[in-house]
């Protein structure tokens, strides 16, 4: 047992001894990269990595060249934390991080910890896909810059497009049993009552999560409602099982969801959801944007031929970090920090602005369509995502309240 | 009538896609003893098979190879595996399973990728074939209907009417006596949890293409048909049977109940805002099998058709 | 009148025998878990230590279940989950309270919270799990860790929600001078609990009631003979192994300050039981040896391959089909050889076996890292010492086919002599 542990910690050691190369700035993606979430982690770093060579193709950010690590932390907060220390002894100050709430919420639990345990050696994180609104409310810290819109500004989105579509008279609400399916049914009933009173509720329901194998009674309720459209914030399994099974019993309105665009759906639901499945997004491959920005999709997808351009996000993130660090001219959390709150970019989908009030990202959100007539497709399909004019709902709209009361240390 | 109807319908569906499931395990289970956990691993192999044939012939080839190369691979578990694990008692049997159906998990990841495959319904059966109040019922699952039922009556036919159905019978309940009687009871053996394996494979085939099929779709089927084969009881594919069509009727009708637990219980002071009294029946629907579970192992623990205590 | 006293031979242990087997082994866990932060762990090492202590109890409790008591529970990590939520809660009442109870209750003795919570669960729940042995309780335990992982995500007021519950482990009084801020800290709070933990689950095998469940794992009809009620000793039993595992739920709580309902689920409980069973359910410190090997897995080898989980799933299907009896059964063969010297018997042989494994392992290692970076696509290939290794090179075959074959041959060979040699 001795040697095992003796055995177990040299490993250890020499591990941590052997990546610790001092003059590299380190950003570590702890995100899932094996197991059921292991492709959406690894999509994920895959767009950091390249993104991070682009920007070292031009010298890096203030002389540094960034270096990308991925720590695969199975989708469990606690594995996250383990992960965080290795990060952490590697020397990244860096963390970005996007699947699940319960992960994003763990680190930031943790970061504010560090931070506050370790003065003068702060870290920050860059949150790409975690969507808890009270992570920029209640429970915002300086050190956490959000680049996804959060669930209600999602849902802000959603019910801003619904306002102009007269003939969307009844809605119904469907979503998994947890913290973030409640949410997104709250805040939708919310939003509904004050855009457009006149619709009516006709269902709000939710059910246990990855439970539900045929979701063929539920849509049958949904039709027997009488429902216009169907709005659901389930992912994974549940979704493309609620839109497979809601398509082929015939259910006619739009289906809003959050995760339609995410990886594997396209595949999973088919031609026959064109048209029906929308999803709110950040941007897709096939709006109209600079030359530069087609360039850059086209880059990515040849140099991961498997994987499609999806975290338009990440992108931003990298890039808005970049003027940051620029505009302080340092490369510490802590001056990055300070140089990002309120910091304002030209993004190849329109200005985006960093809040400087609660850490959010304001950025023009789109309803995307799931279409057949499109430039780029996704996962090797003729079917991809489109978003027109109307569709395009400006970043000042999806700004809403915060009750952030942030705690600036001292500069 | 209205939700009551396509209710009934639906439940019996998925109680047929169930039992197709659960036969196979029920079969090997009452005669070896094991509960396998990798049976889902199968219903997965099933539908994966079917992807790659449907993608050089046609569906009808896969919904007649898959199934067998599925059965085959189960067999050949058996031989290779199980028996060598059977001497270290029914632990060690249930645990090589339990640590096969990671490994199955692992190497379809690497064989067909992490991501859903596009595995899609025939376009001959792509159509609506009525409509039900409403909504429209896919011709699909009328299919569904059709080759559970055919499924049952061959599986029937062929315990029942024929002299190998006959050795499988005694072989159920009394495997050392066949074995004394000269039988190869290996082989025997070998041949039902093939032959189980098989059936999962189609449940696959079938279920693949009107689901999802990816890596997680054993995981997500796994528990469930434990459930069916528990509260059929040991030895019993009439029981099965009718935990199938039960279960999956329970479910879809607890779906259309919208009942919540603060409207049942007001009168106990419960209101419907707290968070106990908020909780709708319907929402607890998938949950359904496993209190049923319990229930069954605690009060009848030999199941609804049992012969006997496990 | 005739003498019916017999004599009997004297088979109690000598002092020097209780010594050595009782003693001794907890004065070198002491020794050890005393002299790990002298050679200056990282922050890494330290972490991963404390990860490690918290499942070495916890694979400990599961054992009392599997290996002592012969019980297969697929929802060990309820137990785990329910005191671990227990202490998180107390962490913050004892963050929030101004004077009484929590107040003056310091937070390095919140695992006894999770020991209590760990073990009113088992109470609760043990009681209908606890009526039947073997398959049923299997099921049963399953069906309960299902119930009990779905109500997890859906009261939020208890569990918090999917982000579960957090506190802060810097409040309260101080005990031992330990603010429990740094990692390093936290290992002297980790490695004493670990310690508790082993010492008390080792002293629950000696007790009566330690005997009466290995007793009524393998034979339940003559532990009723004798007058005992084997449903009453699993219960019981039940109640302590929910108990310890609740006391690692309670030091999971204060290392990673967070609980999320997640750790209720059925993952965690599978892989308590991988590390129960690889590191061999029949020895006491098999589950210890099992612990220490897949927290390192878990943590350490995702870093150099993402098929991580093939290569658990592997190991455990090996050792439940080759080496049942676990790690700690291949290290007392070696070691009981060793004492009654017949180890240069042996050793020709377990050499051949080593090497035939260790070259079939090596072909294995080959054809799955080929096999997942094909996998991945994107032109990326396995390189190890600069080969360029894919399926359409030659040499690729050459290193998995050989090794295999020749190690495979290897095994075969030796485990036929074997026979031949009994027969």
């Amino acid at each position: 047992m001795k040697l095992m542990k003796s055995a177990a910690l040299a490993a250890a050691m020499a591990l941590v001894a052997a990546g610790a190369s001092a003059d590299t700035l380190k950003i570590a993606v702890i995100d899932p990269f094996s197991g059921p979430f292991g492709p959406s982690g690894d999509a994920a770093l895959k767009e950091w990595t390249f993104a991070a060579d682009m920007i070292n193709a031009k010298g890096g950010i203030v002389g540094q060249e960034i270096e990308v690590i991925g720590y695969d932390n199975k989708v469990n907060p606690k594995e996250s934390l383990v992960q965080l220390q290795k990060a952490l002894d590697k020397g990244a100050r860096y963390i970005a991080q996007g699947n699940g709430s319960a992960v994003a919420s763990a680190l930031i639990d943790a970061i504010s910890k560090h931070n506050k345990r370790n003065p003068g050696d702060e870290v920050m994180f860059l949150n790409y896909a975690a969507v808890d609104p009270s992570f920029t409310n209640d429970r915002c810290m300086f050190y956490h810059f959000r680049f996804d819109a959060d669930a209600d500004m999602k849902m802000a989105a959603v019910t801003d497009w619904i306002k102009d579509q007269d003939d969307i008279k009844s809605v119904y609400i469907i979503g998994q049993d947890y913290s973030f399916g409640k949410a997104v049914a709250a805040s939708a009933v919310s939003d509904l009552e004050a855009k457009r009173p006149d619709i009516e509720i006709v269902g709000n329901e939710l059910h246990p999560l990855g439970k539900v194998k045929d979701f063929t009674p539920y849509v049958q309720k949904i039709i027997a409602s009488g429902a216009d459209a169907m709005i659901t914030g389930n992912w994974g399994a549940d979704m493309v099982l609620l839109v497979k099974a809601a398509i082929s019993s015939g259910f006619e309105g739009p289906i809003l969801t959050y995760y339609g665009g995410s990886l594997g759906a396209a595949v999973a639901m088919g031609e026959s959801a064109v048209g029906q499945v929308k999803a709110i997004v950040e941007g897709n491959t096939n709006l109209e944007t600079t030359p530069e920005q087609n360039a850059y999709i086209e880059a990515f997808e040849a140099a991961y031929p498997d994987n499609n351009y999806y975290y338009h996000r990440i992108h931003n993130a990298m890039n808005m970090f970049k003027m940051a660090a620029e505009k302080a001219g340092s490369t510490t959390p802590k001056d990055v920090a300070f140089a990002l709150e309120g910091l304002e970019y030209e993004s190849p989908y329109g200005k985006i602005t960093m809040r400087a009030d609660n850490h959010q990202l304001l950025q023009p959100m789109f309803v995307s369509t799931f279409s057949d007539n499109v430039k780029r497709g996704v996962e090797d399909l003729p079917l991809g995502w489109v978003a027109g004019d109307e569709d395009r709902i400006e970043a000042e709209a999806t700004a809403l309240e915060t009750t952030c009361n942030m705690e600036r240390p001292a500069k | 009538m209205e939700t009551f109807v396509p209710s009934l319908l639906n439940g019996v569906i998925y109680g047929l896609l169930l039992f197709m499931l659960s036969s196979g395990l029920t079969l090997i289970f009452s005669m070896m003893g094991v509960l396998n956990f990798a049976h889902a691993s199968f219903y997965m192999l099933g539908a994966y098979f079917a992807y790659t044939i449907t993608q050089s012939t046609n569906f009808w080839f896969a919904l007649i190879l898959a199934p067998i190369l599925a059965g085959l691979v189960g067999a050949g578990v058996e031989k290779w595996g199980l028996r060598k694990v059977h001497a270290n008692g029914h632990v060690a049997e249930l645990l090589f399973t339990f640590g096969l159906a990671y490994l199955i998990d692992e190497i379809v990841k690497i064989i067909w990728g992490r991501n859903a495959v596009n595995y899609r319904i025939p376009e001959a059966l792509d159509f609506t074939i009525f409509r039900l109040y409403g909504s429209d019922y896919p011709a699909y699952r009328i299919f569904m209907l059709f080759v559970a039922i055919s499924m049952l009556v061959a599986l029937w036919f062929l315990l029942k009417k024929t002299r190998a159905g006959l050795i499988i019978q005694a072989a159920l309940t009394h495997p050392h006596m066949v074995g004394h009687l000269g039988h190869n009871v290996p082989r025997i053996f070998m041949t039902v949890f093939g032959a189980g394996c098989a059936l999962a494979g189609l449940a696959g085939v079938i279920g693949g293409n009107y689901l999802v099929t990816e890596p997680s779709m054993a995981v997500l089927m796994g528990p469930i048909v434990f459930v069916v084969v528990v509260v059929g009881g040991m030895g019993s594919l009439e029981g099965a049977f009718i935990a199938s069509i039960l279960l999956g009727l329970l479910q879809t009708l607890a779906i259309s109940v919208d009942t919540t637990f603060g409207e049942i219980f007001g009168f106990l002071g419960l209101s419907g805002t707290s968070e106990v009294g908020s909780i709708s029946i319907a929402s607890l629907a998938p949950m359904i099998p496993f209190l049923m579970l319990v229930l069954i192992l605690m009060i009848r623990p030999r199941g609804l058709m049992g012969d006997r205590e496990f | 009148m005739t003498d019916i006293t017999q004599k009997y031979a004297n088979l109690a242990p000598t002092t020097a025998q209780k010594f050595r087997q009782r003693v001794l082994p907890f004065l070198a866990l002491a020794v050890v878990l005393a002299i790990i932060p002298m050679s200056g762990p990282s922050g890494t090492a330290y972490t991963l230590l404390n990860v490690m202590g918290i499942n070495i109890v916890f694979a400990l409790s599961y054992n009392m279940l599997l290996g002592r008591g012969g019980l297969l529970s697929f929802g060990h990590a309820v137990y785990f989950g329910l005191g671990g939520f227990a202490a998180v809660h107390a962490m913050d009442a004892i963050g929030s309270a101004e004077s009484g109870f929590w107040a003056n209750y310091p937070i390095f003795f919140l695992p006894v919270i999770g020991f209590a919570g760990g073990a009113l669960a088992g109470a609760v729940i043990g009681w209908p799990s606890c009526k039947r042995a073997g398959t049923p309780f299997a099921m049963i335990s399953l069906g309960i860790a299902e119930l009990i992982a779905a109500a997890g995500l859906m009261f939020g007021s208890i569990f918090g929600g999917e982000e579960g519950v957090t506190g802060d482990r810097m409040v309260g009084h101080e005990v031992f001078g330990l603010s429990l801020g740094p990692t390093s800290e936290v290992y002297w709070f980790i490695a004493f609990w670990t310690f508790v933990g082993v010492a008390g689950m080792f002293a629950f095998t000696r007790t009566p009631l330690g005997k009466l469940s290995e007793a009524t794992r393998d034979n339940p009809e003559r532990v009723e003979f004798i007058g005992y009620n084997p449903t009453r000793v699993r219960y019981l039993v039940f109640i302590f192994a929910g108990a310890f595992a609740g006391l690692s739920g309670g030091m999971a709580a204060v290392n990673y300050e967070i609980f999320t309902p997640e750790a209720l689920s059925l993952v965690p409980s599978g892989l308590v039981l991988l590390m129960a069973y690889i590191g061999g359910i029949r020895y006491f410190t098999g589950p210890i040896l099992g612990a220490i090997l897949l927290t390192y897995m878990q943590s350490m080898l995702s870093d150099f391959t993402e098929a991580w989980l093939l290569y658990l799933g592997l190991l455990f299907i090996c050792i439940v089909m080759f080496a049942p009896g676990g790690l700690a059964g291949v290290l007392y063969g070696f070691t009981d050889a060793l004492r009654a010297g017949k180890l240069g018997e042996v050793i020709g042989r377990w050499a051949g076996q080593a090497i035939g494994s260790a070259l079939a392992l090596f072909g294995m290692i080959i054809l799955v890292e080929v096999a997942v970076h094909w996998s991945n696509g994107f032109g990326e290939t396995f390189e190890p010492y600069g080969l360029h290794l894919t399926f359409g090179n030659p040499l690729t075959w050459v290193l998995i086919v050989v090794p295999v074959v020749a190690g495979i041959v290897i095994l075969r060979r030796l485990a036929n002599t074997e026979e031949g040699v009994i027969a």
